[in-house]
């Protein structure tokens, strides 16, 4: 088991024929994950990789029964993307684009309620389900199949959080990169739900920012819903007020989104933070050890 | 992006609302043109800077001659303003808006934003105008009046009653106030704003609704189809060190420590910060050089980390993930000769073909210190930095 994505999950990528999109999808089909084609618009009938290249996501899945996409199309155009996959049926959205504007992601937010298409990022690294199904710039290497399962906003901090956990021999379940965007798809706590229930996962590391108040309700939910021990880091205890720090979600507004006040929630609901993100790996053995 | 004041109010009116007729001007005759213009036997001189707290630093002047408004433009123009929201240095006046003035009955408080809790965007409303908003949100969380509007259908009329009334608005105020409010709506969403703040909106004596002053902020992400708003660009409002960044489409953010920090993505950026204060120091910047670090990115990252003065040790933490740690080595090596740092280098080198990336850099016969591990290079570095 895992969550979201597994060795069956049936994948396609908008934006095949990029550099980008050629790239990963390489990269995906050397890990193992069952792509089924692409989609650039003018290039159907193409054969790209080997795989079939459709105009459209509907005759993508039509033609492959494609569960899931990731979408490596410009900013400018993967609003668009997104809500032509959600239209065509697909489950799992993954938007690897970073700088969609917000205004565009709100219009997607309030579409995709009506539809039953989880969507991950955009601005993130994507989903690993490690040993099965990769889709996303992570690198696949540092993965081993385990039993950690991880959430992140930041991507580079998930590579760390997934190099010490192999490194400690716990290997991973399932690693999803929620993004750094204010304005995103699935959340900590969608995630946290899933893991709890997954067989496979045994604790949960999450890797937040400072920004928002989604490590916050994250805390309130692992101290009511979870059983699973988990693990935190929180980037930018040193982050000045009113600076955007390289992720468009993560600013300190006014006196709201500090890291402080999410170390505190978390620790407050029996999280075991790590101040360091060295630390990480430590800090999940030691919440594994205390249950 | 922040917009000045005076380009707010020049974006509101092309959304057909009215404001306070007003001009700006970079140059005293300039101002005393603009005065003279407008007429009348008063006018207020506002300095025009991407901050907020001018009143209070002396940056806003009612003035009723037009000697008294030469002499205030002569005093603003041309120099620094340091307010309570900005850096210790102040931001440079290159304009000054001179305005008419109003007969103001009452002060509101106004605000358009993305608010990311409901994935809307809000209207924030309260009658204490004036104030700043996040105080008044802590001490007073009941006089904040809030509305989100549904994207796919924008803001209501209920809603616009709703908060109408909540003020305590009648009569015309009231009818301005409910038609400004789907206009502000309007310009928010066609120039893709973060933020569109009225503080104070005024009611004036005469029972009618006007923007006193504005406050935009243009979404980043969204320049590319706004090019009109992108040219307004204001470079002399930022950090120098920050706008050699954008130039260099760098994500930069100056800070007053004596490290400089280069680190491939955003998280692990700020994390590396943190670690260096955890080890006792304080770091200079965040940057970060993006997923895809080359020895290009590399060298311009140098260039703008040597930009500070207070620099004494340069921290790079690389996650090597599709990119190879051995060509970032190389990358840096090669920056390393080509810029000429002469302060010490710690390097953190992870990920794939790490072991390599670390040899190269010892064979380079640089001064670069390959560091074990994070902490360690945290640890160096600010021993080194001491």
């Amino acid at each position: 088991m895992s969550i979201l994505v597994n060795k069956d999950t049936k994948v396609i990528c908008q934006g095949f024929t990029g550099r980008q999109g050629s790239f990963h999808s390489e990269q995906a089909l050397a890990y193992g994950t069952q792509m089924v084609g692409g989609v650039t618009p003018g290039k159907g009938g193409q054969t790209h990789l080997d795989l079939p290249v459709f105009n459209t996501v509907r005759d993508a899945v039509r033609e492959t029964g494609a569960q899931a996409t990731m979408i490596y199309v410009p900013a400018a155009f993967a609003a668009d993307s997104i809500l032509e996959a959600a239209d065509a049926g697909i489950e799992i959205i993954v938007c690897i684009t970073e700088g969609i504007p917000v205004l565009d992601m709100l219009n997607v937010k309030a579409a995709l309620r009506a539809s039953g298409a989880r969507l991950i990022g955009p601005n993130c690294p994507g989903i690993i389900t490690s040993g099965e199904c990769k889709i996303g710039i992570m690198p696949g290497v540092i993965h081993q199949k385990g039993k950690v399962g991880i959430v992140s906003r930041s991507g580079t901090l998930t590579y760390e959080a997934v190099h010490q956990t192999t490194r400690l021999g716990l290997g991973q379940s399932t690693c999803v990169g929620i993004g750094g965007d204010p304005i995103k798809g699935m959340d900590f706590i969608d995630c946290l739900e899933l893991f709890e229930a997954d067989p496979q996962t045994e604790a949960v590391i999450l890797v937040g920012e400072i920004g928002g108040s989604r490590e916050e309700e994250a805390a309130e939910y692992i101290r009511s819903h979870m059983k699973k021990p988990v693990a935190a880091y929180i980037a930018g205890r040193t982050a000045p007020k009113g600076k955007r720090m390289g992720h468009a979600g993560a600013i300190i507004a006014g006196s709201a989104g500090t890291a402080d006040a999410k170390i505190r929630a978390l620790e407050a609901a029996g999280v075991v933070v790590a101040l360091s993100p060295a630390a990480l790996g430590e800090a999940v053995q030691q919440a594994l050890a205390a249950r | 992006m922040n917009l000045h004041e005076y380009q707010a109010k020049q974006i509101l009116r092309s959304g057909n609302i009215n404001t306070p007729r007003g001009i700006a001007a970079a140059s005293v005759d300039a101002a005393v043109s603009a005065a003279n213009e407008l007429g009348g036997d008063a006018w207020v001189v506002k300095a025009q800077i991407h901050a907020g707290g001018r009143g209070k630093a002396g940056g806003v002047k009612l003035v009723k001659s037009l000697d008294d408004v030469r002499a205030i433009a002569g005093s603003l123009l041309g120099k620094p303003l340091v307010t309570n929201q900005n850096a210790p240095d102040g931001q440079p006046v290159n304009q000054v808006l001179v305005e008419e003035t109003l007969p103001i009955a009452r002060e509101l408080y106004l605000s358009l934003l993305v608010d990311r809790e409901t994935e809307r965007v809000a209207i924030v409303a309260s009658a204490a105008g004036g104030m700043d908003i996040e105080e008044m949100a802590h001490a007073t969380p009941e006089k904040v009046l809030t509305e989100a509007c549904d994207p796919l259908l924008g803001v209501q009329d209920f809603q616009c009653r709703a908060l109408a009334f909540a003020l305590e608005l009648t009569g015309e105020a009231y009818k301005d106030f409910c038609r400004l409010l789907p206009q502000l709506y309007r310009v928010f969403i066609a120039n893709d704003l973060s933020l569109l703040e009225i503080n104070p909106l005024v009611v004036t004596a005469d029972n009618r609704v006007l923007p006193l002053d504005c406050k935009m902020s243009v979404d980043d992400n969204a320049l590319y189809r706004r090019k009109t708003l992108a040219e307004l660009r204001d470079d002399s409002q930022i950090d120098a060190k920050e706008a050699a960044a954008n130039a260099a489409n760098v994500n930069y953010v100056a800070l007053t420590g004596n490290i400089g920090c280069m680190v491939n993505g955003a998280g692990l950026a700020m994390a590396t910060m943190d670690l260096i204060q955890l080890e006792g120091g304080t770091p200079a910047n965040f940057l970060d050089v993006g997923g895809g670090a080359t020895p290009e990115t590399v060298a311009q990252g140098f260039k703008i980390i040597l930009l500070d003065p207070n620099v004494r040790a340069v921290l790079i933490n690389i996650f090597g993930g599709i990119v190879r740690c051995d060509v970032i080595a190389e990358g840096i090596i090669q920056a390393v000769k080509e810029v000429g740092v002469k302060v010490p280098v710690i390097v953190r080198l992870e990920g794939t073909n790490a072991e390599l990336g670390r040899t190269r850099l010892a064979e380079s016969g640089l001064a670069i210190i390959a560091a074990a591990s994070l902490t360690d290079a945290a640890k160096q570095a600010v021993e080194r930095a001491k």
